[in-house]
């Protein structure tokens, strides 16, 4: 059915390679050729495919600061706010806003603060959980998590043709070409 | 020299000279992505679980049963049940509570710290050393929550949340701070441990033979499809995650410290207890993971992955906490002297030669004297010996929790406040059962989830073939 199909019901074509260094090499040509709508997978990060498909630098470790510091202002003034509002107690006769007490808590909810933008703010940026991708349509790809290494190019991409991208792939000497159904 | 127990251990041996020798390589040779992959997942994969693992696994739940009998006496009676008393009103509680913290430290320090530092060999012992922080976590918070009697109103002791009585937890107290660094520490160990399983979730279900179990690792792997621009994410978020969780492993231990070094009770109110503590924490998560390790390399075949170097280091991270752990002690018994503070001094006189004497010296036989063992190589290529050692070294670190709680409480200012502590069957009846809920938890997690990090192990993979690879392409 993907024979008669038009363009459009295509997700992209995949090339598949076995080893990363083939992969960043076929990443670096696709982009040189004018791809721009692709994407590379692979079993283990590889750090060059990020140069290799252009790819611009994460806004996570921004994000992390600010619940970091989101997560110390809401310790200490929740600290603040009880214990010198709230629920004012004397202590040893210390001072209710008494802060070298504060600190530790402080110090405790800064890191759970960045801790959760870490990890929240990696899978939103990620779009995961995904429960659907089209490139799992490619029983090859199986492989993906193991020990083959896939580069994608759209179907979205200007540049995309059917006949003339298959053909750009295919000299690549990858080790397969595969149509990604939607 | 004793013969190595597996051939790739020691690849050097042939050509070694009698005062160095090249250190055992952190993966055995000849490992593929494939071979790498098939060896971790197989252990998950296998439909028949070896007859051991039952074995195991039924001593470990026996134990786990017993625990809940405990609790449940617990809550019914109160803890009377218990050999507490006052003075010695923390007790076992306490001990177990901060050497089972202690135990959960060295799991942080692999994964994250040793990350920092780009040690390889952390690679395939991170997991499950990861997987035994929480355990361990899990199983000391049982014990201030217990101590509690009353666990269900713990809530708006410990918790700060707006309750109808409009009370809120004292921030003075060293014990709140506790709270809030054990369960933040809980929270990131578990968010760090998730996010290194997601990939290896997805081979898992890649690989999956039966419907359910690809449901199952589909579902917990997120959808994850190795995609590069996730990979860059995800490789920053789990730097980040080690950066925040270094600093977060220090201060926990240390916040564990002020319970004691807060209060002016002699032989807690010390300076050096923060750093003493961390130390001694990481010395025996490390003794710990060997007692783990040891097993799970022998059972499941996996000496190519945890091979000799990482037994070797491991002992040496051991030797050099235990030797910063027995300086502590060292000064301590200065201090003591140091201060002419006839307290003080009675209270280290009262360690060394007080009715609980046998104990205090055992502490140093193990961990200042025992412990010189490790400098040897003949002791380091041991690895049973080093099982047996590392067992010494538990108990050893649980001694000095006993000492260091017990000592200073039974014998405080007041003579005629002082009485004697013993536990009853029901402390050793609730501290075993932790033992086993931690070792039921440890069998389930090897049995069900990848005990080494795939994805890890074949970067690492990649990184031995690298410079052979990298000149032939074009």
């Amino acid at each position: 059915m993907a024979h008669d199909a038009p363009a459009v019901t295509l997700h992209g074509l995949m090339a598949e390679f076995d080893t990363p260094t083939a992969l960043v090499h076929a990443a670096e040509r696709a982009r040189l050729e004018g791809y721009r709508e692709m994407d590379a997978y692979s079993p283990i990060p590889v750090e060059e495919l990020s140069e290799a498909l252009g790819l611009r630098r994460t806004r996570l470790p921004r994000l992390v600061f600010a619940g970091g510091i989101l997560g110390g202002l809401a310790g200490y003034g929740l600290e603040y706010w009880s214990q010198a509002i709230a629920y004012p107690l004397n202590i040893g006769g210390r001072p209710y806003h008494s802060w070298p007490h504060f600190i530790p808590v402080t110090f405790e909810t800064t890191v759970l603060g960045a801790a959760l933008a870490a990890f929240i703010g990696m899978w939103a940026l990620n779009r995961l959980p995904q429960p659907y991708h089209p490139v799992f349509n490619v029983p090859a790809f199986a492989r993906a998590s193991v020990d083959r290494f896939f580069l994608c190019i759209e179907a979205t991409d200007p540049k995309f043709d059917r006949h003339a991208t298959w053909k750009f792939l295919e000299s690549l000497h990858p080790v397969g070409v595969a149509e990604v159904a939607p | 020299m004793a013969p190595s127990e597996h051939p790739h251990d020691q690849t050097t041996a042939a050509g070694e000279r009698p005062w160095f020798r090249a250190a055992p390589p952190v993966l055995g040779p000849g490992h593929t992505f494939e071979s790498v992959t098939e060896k971790i997942s197989a252990i998950v994969m296998t439909r028949r679980t070896p007859v051991g693992w039952f074995l195991g696994f039924a001593i470990a739940f026996a134990f786990l049963m017993l625990l809940n009998v405990t609790i449940g006496h617990l809550l019914l009676t109160g803890i009377g049940i218990w050999g507490n008393n006052i003075p010695v009103g923390w007790a076992f509680d306490i001990i177990n509570f901060v050497w089972w913290i202690g135990i959960g430290h060295a799991g942080t320090l692999i994964s994250a710290i040793l990350l920092l530092f780009r040690q390889q060999w952390r690679t395939s012992i991170n997991r499950f050393a990861e997987a035994m922080t929480l355990f361990a976590v899990a199983c000391a918070a049982m014990f201030p929550l217990l101590h509690t009697g009353r666990p269900w109103l713990a809530a708006y002791w410990l918790f700060p949340y707006p309750n109808t009585m409009n009370l809120w937890p004292q921030f003075r107290s060293p014990l709140i701070w506790d709270v809030f660094a054990v369960s933040t520490y809980f929270t990131v160990s578990l968010l760090f441990w998730y996010t290194g399983l997601v990939p290896d979730m997805a081979t898992l279900r890649d690989r999956a033979k039966s419907r359910s179990a690809a449901v199952i690792f589909g579902v917990l792997s997120l959808g994850w499809r190795g995609s590069a621009r996730h990979w860059q994410r995800y490789e920053m978020a789990y730097l980040l995650l080690a950066a925040i969780s270094t600093p977060l492993v220090l201060s926990v231990h240390s916040v564990v410290s002020f319970d004691f070094a807060v209060s002016v009770l002699p032989g807690w109110h010390a300076t050096i207890f923060p750093p003493y503590f961390v130390a001694g924490a990481i010395y025996s998560g490390f003794a710990m993971v060997m007692t783990l390790a040891v097993p799970l390399r022998k059972f499941y075949g996996l000496e190519d992955f945890i091979t000799m170097r990482h037994i070797h280091n491991m002992t040496k991270v051991m030797l050099v906490t235990g030797m910063i752990v027995a300086y502590g002690y060292a000064n301590e018994a200065f201090f003591a002297w140091y201060s002419a503070n006839p307290y003080e001094q009675y209270m280290m006189a009262n360690r060394m030669g007080g009715p609980y004497a046998v104990m205090y010296w055992s502490l140093i036989a193990i961990n200042a004297v025992m412990i010189q063992l490790f400098w040897f190589r003949r002791v380091r290529d041991n690895v049973m010996l080093l099982f047996v050692l590392s067992l010494f070294v538990n108990v050893g670190m649980w001694l000095e929790r006993f000492i260091i709680i017990v000592t200073s409480l039974h014998r405080d200012f007041l003579p005629s406040s002082w009485d004697m502590y013993a536990p009853t069957r029901w402390d050793f009846a609730m501290f075993t059962g932790t033992i086993g809920l931690f070792l039921s938890l440890f069998f389930l997690f090897i049995r069900f989830l990848p005990a080494i990090a795939m994805f890890e192990m074949r970067t690492l993979v990649e990184e031995e073939t690298h410079e052979l690879e990298r000149p032939g392409m074009v």
